[in-house]
């Protein structure tokens, strides 16, 4: 009301005015602005009248009657109202094997081999727990709880949430971000194990310690970029107590629906380490020496890696088609100690490894999915100095292969039991048929699933 | 100069065109938002009528989308736990967040119904705040509309006075549309269905129909055949069996071709089916057909 008086007095004084012809546009166009708000102001307050009265018209004849009440209250102590979500997943194998899993894939003796496990076993179980910290932070830890006894800390991270403008910030233990299986937690695999790619490449996975920063570009195409900064502690890193970055990585990712049964995700990752002392035992030699050497490798690794998956869901989503992925080459170069314990000759070493999977899961009935997934690594040729030369194998002539055949049945969204067969020619000389039988079976909050 | 101005202006004005960019979980809510926002608002429908709300997944397409978004109008009550809360955290938007006023969430404005006395999960894909399908009961539009205008406003006050004329205007025609419905529905009141997911108990309480038996021998578990069987041989004087358009219409045949009632399928949302091109339509599509299951 007052602004009324004021504005009126305004207008008055400067009608007695007699330089009110004179005022400036600009007066004039303030005036005219408040005048404007004014009247959109009581507009507004005589819509509100207008509209409870219609409200309260409405409620006199007709109110949403509540038959049915909630039968209890969530009933939580401001204790236990805060506790975060806790998922455990409960997972084990069954693996009949005929050759020893202990034995690498050819040409790849000194890469990762996490291997199988025989008989009954504990597999992927692990304790998940998410939450969030305050408006600025959320914090993740998976705990794996070992066959053998004991507990790993798989990843253990805190994200930023309120950073904005399509920025995402990540630090502590985390699966880095590259290639498209590697961020993904074994109880959503698609197959019992990693593709060969991944267990040598990445020993299954690549964790680290450290830092990542994600940005999300402002377009209605997905078009992603990550880097990540970490002490180098999962293969093919060594881990380091010094100051300093022991491993880089850079990812992008692209991805969009086309129609609306389609949808992709395609992307190119890089990964850099230093690697230092790095020792592989076992490793067969040219001399044939029984039961191979142990070396050891310093120098540098850089891999490139290219990922994609296309999924097709007729009409919704009760049955679809997954198609994935991924290859990636590693080139290394440096030092190799040959026989650190005996002959211990070292000279320039450097190689090009690679490997590549393709897969496909069809859900063909509710609850039930199939599977085929065909892997294929190179372990390239090596080049290495004159004194090591007749010592290490530069060319196996041998290209290590597996198909996998896949079915699991999913009573519902929290429980799976898989059968999984495999044709493994990886090991030279050694082909092996597989099988295996898993459950996976999750308790507690069951949150989203990445693409 | 009075070119720039005029640039100027125009670049202002299309610009307020769609002031806010909204993205709807559900295409009810995204036809909800079109009457209360009118051309103010450009819309993103996150999921299709013919899509399992439950069991969307969160694409790229979806993410990207939400990066750009002012408001995100969604169930809630847990119906989208299974894509959205990643959507909301790999997108970087921090005004959609949980708690921010760019997150609307339809159910924490009605009655829930059927809040869970035990929440275990033997008893299938409960949800620990009630059923979410909130949608089927079209008094639940109102109370959800105005929280919604308040939310547009908050978002976008200077268009303050079209959000709550267009609020003012739905009001009347959705209660007057109410009061026909009801009208139209009179005869359903104590008929008794059977329903193939728990997806209709606002629908039931609204008309008065009786739900004698599910499909869905536990919610969100397919039906399997043993329990069709049971279901069949339970069956008392039920007239009809109902089931989304999104879901499998085998169950809801079988039975009702063995029990020799209709099969009914509810376009459920906007989009549904041909009929229900709009929130208006949708009931209306849906009373009709739930009165020609009655013959």
């Amino acid at each position: 009301m007052s602004k009324l008086f004021y504005l009126s007095a305004a207008v008055a004084a400067l009608l007695s005015h007699p330089l009110a012809a004179a005022a400036s546009d600009a007066d004039l166009q303030a005036i005219r602005e408040q005048i404007r708000q004014l009247k959109q102001s009581y507009e507004q307050r005589i819509t509100q009248l207008e509209q409870r009265l219609a409200q309260a018209e409405a409620n006199s004849h007709e109110s949403v009657p509540a038959q049915e009440q909630p039968a209890v209250q969530a009933a939580s102590s401001s204790e236990s109202a805060f506790n975060p979500a806790i998922l455990l997943v409960l997972g084990g194998t069954y693996g009949q094997l005929k050759q020893d899993p202990a034995v690498p894939a050819t040409g790849f003796a000194m890469s990762a081999h996490p291997g199988h496990s025989q008989g009954f076993n504990l597999g992927e179980s692990e304790l998940g727990i998410s939450a969030n910290i305050d408006p600025d932070f959320r914090g993740i830890a998976t705990l794996a709880l070992a066959s053998a006894g004991g507990v790993t800390v798989e990843n253990a991270f805190v994200q930023t949430s309120a950073l904005g403008n399509g920025l995402n910030l990540k630090f502590g233990r985390y699966f880095s971000g590259l290639g498209y299986l590697n961020e993904q937690h074994a109880h959503t695999w698609d197959f019992v194990d990693q593709p060969l790619v991944y267990a040598s490449l990445w020993n299954n996975q690549l964790g680290e310690d450290g830092v990542q920063v994600k940005w999300l570009a402002p377009t209605d195409t997905f078009i992603e970029l990550g880097a990540e900064l970490g002490r180098g502690r999962g293969f093919p890193g060594t881990d380091r107590v010094k100051n300093g970055i022991g491993s880089g990585v850079l990812f992008a990712h692209i991805g969009d629906d086309i129609g609306i049964e389609h949808s992709l995700r395609a992307g190119i990752s890089l990964h850099q380490t230093r690697r230092t002392d790095a020792v592989s035992t076992a490793v067969a030699d040219l001399p044939g020496t029984p039961g191979g050497v142990n070396n050891s490798f310093s120098g540098d690794s850089r891999t490139v890696g290219m990922d994609f998956v296309w999924k097709y869901s007729p009409d919704g989503n009760n049955r679809h088609l997954k198609v994935q992925g991924e290859y990636f080459q590693r080139r290394e170069s440096g030092l190799l100690t040959y026989d650190t314990a005996l002959a211990n000759i070292s000279d320039r070493y450097a190689a090009t490894q690679s490997g590549w999977y393709l897969q496909s899961v069809y859900q063909f009935m509710p609850h039930w999915r199939s599977g085929l997934r065909y892997d294929r690594l190179d372990p390239g040729t090596a080049s290495m100095g004159a004194l090591n030369a007749g010592n290490i194998i530069s060319n196996y002539g041998f290209q290590p292969t597996r198909t996998s055949l896949m079915l699991d049945y999913s009573p519902s969204e929290f429980s799976r039991l898989r059968l999984q067969l495999a044709r493994d020619n990886s090991r030279q000389g050694l082909p092996d048929n597989q099988l295996f039988v898993q459950y996976i079976m999750s308790l507690g909050a069951h949150g989203a699933h990445q693409y | 100069m009075n070119k720039f101005l005029f640039l100027t202006l125009l670049f202002i004005s299309t610009a307020s065109h769609a002031a806010l960019n909204v993205f709807a979980c559900e295409p009810e809510w995204a036809a909800l938002t079109q009457l209360l926002a009118g051309d103010k608002a450009s819309l993103y429908t996150a999921t299709r009528a013919l899509q399992d709300p439950h069991r969307v997944e969160a694409r790229p397409s979806l993410i990207a989308r939400a990066r750009r978004a002012n408001l995100l109008v969604c169930t809630g009550a847990g119906l989208e736990t299974a894509w959205l809360p990643v959507i909301v955290r790999e997108s970087g938007n921090a005004a959609i967040r949980p708690g921010n006023s760019g997150y609307f969430e339809a159910a924490r404005f009605v009655q829930m119904l059927e809040i869970p006395a035990r929440l275990d999960r033997s008893e299938g894909d409960v949800h620990a705040a009630g059923n979410p399908h909130i949608q089927t009961d079209a008094r639940n539009f109102l109370p959800v509309a105005d929280a919604l205008s308040k939310r547009l406003i908050l978002l976008d006050p200077a268009n303050t006075g079209y959000y709550q004329q267009q609020l003012t205007t739905f009001n009347q025609q959705w209660r007057t549309a109410i009061a026909r419905w009801e009208k139209q529905a009179a005869p359903l009141k104590g008929v008794s269905i059977i329903a193939q997911h728990r997806g209709f108990p606002y629908l039931n309480n609204w008309l008065g129909l009786k739900q004698v038996a599910e499909l869905e021998a536990k919610p969100g578990m397919e039906p399997s055949v043993a329990h069709l069987s049971q279901v069949l041989n339970e069956l008392q004087q039920a007239k009809m069996v109902l089931r989304a358009a999104y879901q499998d219409e085998r169950p809801s045949a079988w039975i009702a071709e063995r029990a020799h009632i209709s099969a009914v399928v509810l376009p459920y949302t906007v989009g549904g089916t041909a009929q229900a091109s709009d929130l208006y339509a949708l009931f209306d599509d849906t009373i009709n057909r739930l009165l020609a299951g009655l013959k």
